[in-house]
């Protein structure tokens, strides 16, 4: 249930954003830079497009950067020194404007998944200091399947206001949370009342393709299967789907420097890769493509769901359009449904 | 396509090979790699302008070695392909049956003679966006050009599709992945960046057959096969090698002879 | 670790270090901060990140019993760039810690039993953890075997430990070396460790059995053993998957749903057999 609904007109809206700016915060919104659509930090309102299906790269960046200098270290008078980043470091305040709902549901499972048993700080500040503005969708292409995965066009899970398209360039405006609520409040006068509508008629219809707890379930048996052989012989083994997705987060740790000085990295990685799992010694538990690719699916479908309650995947679809092979994973997941037994 | 359909099936079914590696249906508009064993699957086989990945990736990868003597369906960049892997020792073109549809004729390539005399026939045609692409940076001056590869570069997230996509990288152990010593940083930030695709493209200096793997790969729109092109050229420049033509080349840029000029690697 | 920043080591001292066989090292360290040292607490099964700062940080076992406190010990043998880089390493150095991680031995369900450690070469360092912390509170166990081998003469770790160890007339110990690994003074047995566990027949009555060792090893004693008589959920081992972070998020050792860093790095037999093939 939304706290506030209102009605805000897209001239108004750029306004919003544009005080957004002015205030000091960084404004993270859509823009494109060569055919392709980012979520960038944006200094002019005027350069945020709004008519994208999906960005290119998902938000994740703003809560898991592909580069997260964790510490430094230094050797001062000839005692090591360390510099603590989650302590330190101010994390900016940032709003995020333009994610779809499935991007919206992902950052809250990134949040959710890096709090888990052992609270990762550098994430959890990284999502204390972010407001999130989604739009929900009034178009999609074949690759999204967001209803398959439990969300939908229109969620309003994990974010802090959404806007809905609806005609005569209008956005329908739910304010969700506290953080949603104070930026709202900041700039009250850009948005009119508004009785509750329902959003329904203005979304893009999107039909479901499978249950997602159909796949689990199946999955729980699937480890042998020869369906991930199949699938994979095409598969190159690259990032491209992991670096993308809004749910993937595995990543390395890594020192850059001297033995004097220098820093230690949280960087992204993936699971496709051969090295991901490669031994010291030359064993490799995931020696073939096809044991990496059934890692990717049984991670988001099977130990997620298992191990912390969550999907890790929300069906925005990115890995799909990424995949210089054409992986596709909705038909591999509808596959899974219709090809292992339950 | 029908000739392509009836030549995969003979060949299939005569047990001349045991896959066809070539390009079928996809998602949406898309084709992709299919690797078909069986004849009554040969109808699958897709030919149109769709197919431009470079399908010689495949032929030596472990899972599709196990799959038996391999057709590939060609265009003439991957017919380049193979015959700059034979001149590297990494194929042998009697272990293959080269697919070459021209006007739906398929001819088969089975020896090197014929593979060299087919791309010397056909040279590779980039489409006129990269050739504007190559002319608006030969056009730039130095910090014109540093800063447009900063800027491509600040996209890169290290993802590696560029080095999946491409036939040549095939390396066992790819520099970038080696850490004793560390040569290229494995973080994806402006030096990690520069330092990966400097080292990539100087890997590929007259390697490189310009087919744009690459590029098309990288799923964050970098032209990084540019870096790779502009490398060959400047091989081609200096001392008249091109790659892909020639299964007997040696490679100029790792092969010594005692006649060079230069005197640094001794 | 006060920080909420969960990648922070301690800075550790090396206090001592000891050339165990070619290439295999004992560090002892001493937390270079007091308060550090009053809240850090392991059980012996866990393992640690070490780390050389500017090389990176390196996944393994806290080779010392919980029961000798103030320190922590490690074996290493130098391997990768990490490994390396800690062999370089000197008495006075301060290198990072970060744990103790992972699951336990769980000693206290073994009280009143016979413990039987087999170990292989440089994987007795988990298991010298455990010996230890058995002989500090020798009287709540009933015998204890120890089988271990190596390669060579050469490659046994803890040479003054095993000698000690067989001087005890509360332990029975059994040290032996592959085929062609004897020296003309050595006085163990000859033999690989399933063939030398079969000889020595210990029953497998009240008996726990603790297993750590190179693959080919593991895979011959396991069958050894259930020939023996024992059950797989009396037979004990550590698996060693390949891992970063080591609390569970970065992705890397999981066997199908189980991670080794939180479910493990102890396994009973009859767990390993409910997972995939996947370590
Ligand atoms: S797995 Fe693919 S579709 Fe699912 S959230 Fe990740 S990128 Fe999107
Ligand atoms: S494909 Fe693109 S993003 Fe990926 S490593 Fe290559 S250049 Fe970087």
């Amino acid at each position: 249930m939304s706290m506030q609904q209102r009605v805000i007109q897209h001239e108004n809206l750029l306004k919003f954003l544009g005080e957004i700016i002015s205030s000091g915060k960084q404004l993270y919104a859509p823009q494109k830079k060569a055919e392709k659509t980012y979520f960038l930090p944006a200094s002019d309102v005027h350069s945020i497009v709004f008519d994208y299906i999906q960005t290119a790269e998902s938000p994740k960046e703003l809560l898991f950067p592909k580069t997260e200098r964790m510490l430094s270290y230094e050797q001062v008078d000839g005692k090591l020194k360390m510099i603590d980043h989650a302590e330190g470091e101010i994390f900016p305040e940032r709003v995020l404007f333009g994610s779809h709902p499935c991007d919206a549901v992902a950052l809250k499972t990134l949040t959710d998944f890096f709090r888990h048993d052992v609270p990762d700080a550098f994430t959890q500040k990284r999502q204390d200091s972010l407001t999130v503005i989604s739009v929900s969708c009034i178009k999609a292409d074949d690759n999204c399947f967001c209803t398959s995965v439990g969300t939908s066009p229109g969620d309003t899970e994990g974010s802090d206001i959404l806007l809905t398209p609806i005609g005569n360039a209008k956005y329908y405006v739910e304010v969700m949370t506290e953080k949603g609520q104070s930026l709202f409040a900041a700039h009250e006068k850009y948005f009119e009342n508004s009785d509750i509508i329902s959003k329904d008629k203005y979304l893009t219809k999107m039909s479901e393709v499978f249950s997602s707890s159909e796949v689990t379930a199946r999955l729980s048996k699937a480890f042998d299967h020869p369906i991930w052989s199949d699938a994979s012989l095409r598969c190159l083994g690259c990032g491209a789907c992991a670096y993308v997705c809004p749910v993937c987060s595995c990543f390395d740790i890594q020192d850059e420097g001297t033995d004097k000085k220098g820093d230690r990295l949280r960087c992204w990685d993936s699971c496709g890769f051969s090295l991901f799992t490669l031994h010291t010694s030359g064993h490799n538990p995931r020696k073939n493509q096809s044991d990496r690719w059934r890692q990717r699916v049984m991670h988001k479908f099977s130990y997620m769901p298992e191990r912390y309650e969550l999907l890790g995947c929300v069906g925005c679809g990115r890995c799909s359009r990424a995949c210089p092979a054409d992986m596709n994973i909705k038909e591999q997941l509808k596959e899974i449904t219709e090809k292992i037994e339950g | 396509m029908q000739a392509l359909h009836q030549k995969a099936k003979e060949l299939l079914e005569s047990g001349k090979v045991q896959v066809i590696i070539g390009y079928g249906d996809g998602s949406g508009d898309r084709v992709r790699p299919v690797f078909i064993s069986k004849a009554e699957s040969a109808s699958d086989l897709i030919w149109d302008d769709r197919c431009r990945q470079n399908l010689a990736v495949y032929l030596n990868k472990p899972e599709i070695k196990k799959l038996g003597v391999p057709a590939i369906v060609a265009t003439p960049v991957v017919v380049k392909t193979i015959i700059q892997l034979i001149s590297e020792n990494q194929l042998k073109s009697s272990n293959i049956v080269v697919l070459v549809v021209d006007n739906d004729v398929v001819s088969e390539l089975t020896d090197n003679a014929s593979l060299e005399a087919y791309s010397a026939g056909h040279p590779v045609v980039f489409p006129p966006f990269v050739v504007k692409e190559i002319k608006d940076i030969a056009e730039m001056s130095i910090q014109q050009r540093n800063k447009y590869w900063q800027d491509e570069l600040s996209r890169c997230f290290k993802c590696y599709a560029c080095r999946a996509a491409c036939p040549l990288c095939y390396c066992e152990r790819c520099l970038t992945d080696n850490n004793q010593p560390q040569w290229v940083c494995v973080a994806s930030h402006a030096q990690g960046n520069f330092e990966w695709h400097i080292n990539r493209a100087m890997h590929l200096a007259g390697r490189c057959v310009e087919c744009g793997s690459c590029t098309i790969a990288c799923p964050v729109g970098i032209p990084i096969g540019l870096l790779t092109i502009e490398a060959s050229r400047i091989v081609k420049q200096e001392f008249g090698q091109e790659p892909g033509l020639h299964c007997d080349a040696d490679s100029a840029m790792s092969s010594f002879k005692v006649e060079d000029t230069e005197t640094f690697i001794k | 670790m006060s920080s909420s920043n969960i990648y922070k080591p301690y800075l550790m001292q090396i206090e001592k270090v000891i050339d165990e066989a070619p290439g295999v090292k004992t560090f002892r360290l001493r937390f270079t901060n007091d308060a550090d040292k009053e809240q850090f607490n392991f059980t012996t099964g866990q393992f640690g990140e070490y780390s050389v700062f500017g090389e990176g940080e390196s996944t393994f076992c806290i080779a010392s019993s919980p029961t000798r406190k103030d320190y922590i010990e490690c074996t290493f043998r130098q391997a990768g760039r990490v490994t390396s880089a800690l062999a370089q390493k000197e008495e006075g150095d301060v290198i990072g810690f970060r744990g103790p991680y992972g699951n336990i031995f769980p000693l206290e369900e073994w009280y009143g039993k016979n413990l039987l450690f087999i170990a292989g070469g440089i994987a007795l360092p988990p298991l010298r953890s455990v010996i230890w912390n058995v002989l500090d509170l020798r009287d709540k166990f009933n015998d204890v075997t120890i089988l271990y081998g190596a390669r060579s003469v050469a490659d046994l770790v803890y040479k003054q430990e095993l000698d000690e160890w067989g001087k005890r007339s509360d332990v029975k110990l059994v040290t032996t070396v592959d085929p062609g690994g004897e020296t003309p003074d050595w006085k163990g047995k000859v033999g690989f460790v399933p063939s030398v566990l079969d000889w020595m027949e210990p029953s497998s009555e009240n008996t726990i059995a603790i297993v750590c060792g190179p693959p080919v090893m593991i895979k011959f004693t396991f069958p050894e053993l259930l020939k023996l008589g024992f059950t797989p959920d009396t037979i004990f081992t550590t698996l060693e998957n390949r891992m970063k972070c080591g609390v569970g998020k970065c992705g890397r050792c999981n066997v199908g749903k189980v991670y080794v860093c939180k479910d493990g790095p102890v396994f009973t037999y009859k767990q390993l057999q409910e997972l995939p093939a996947e370590y």
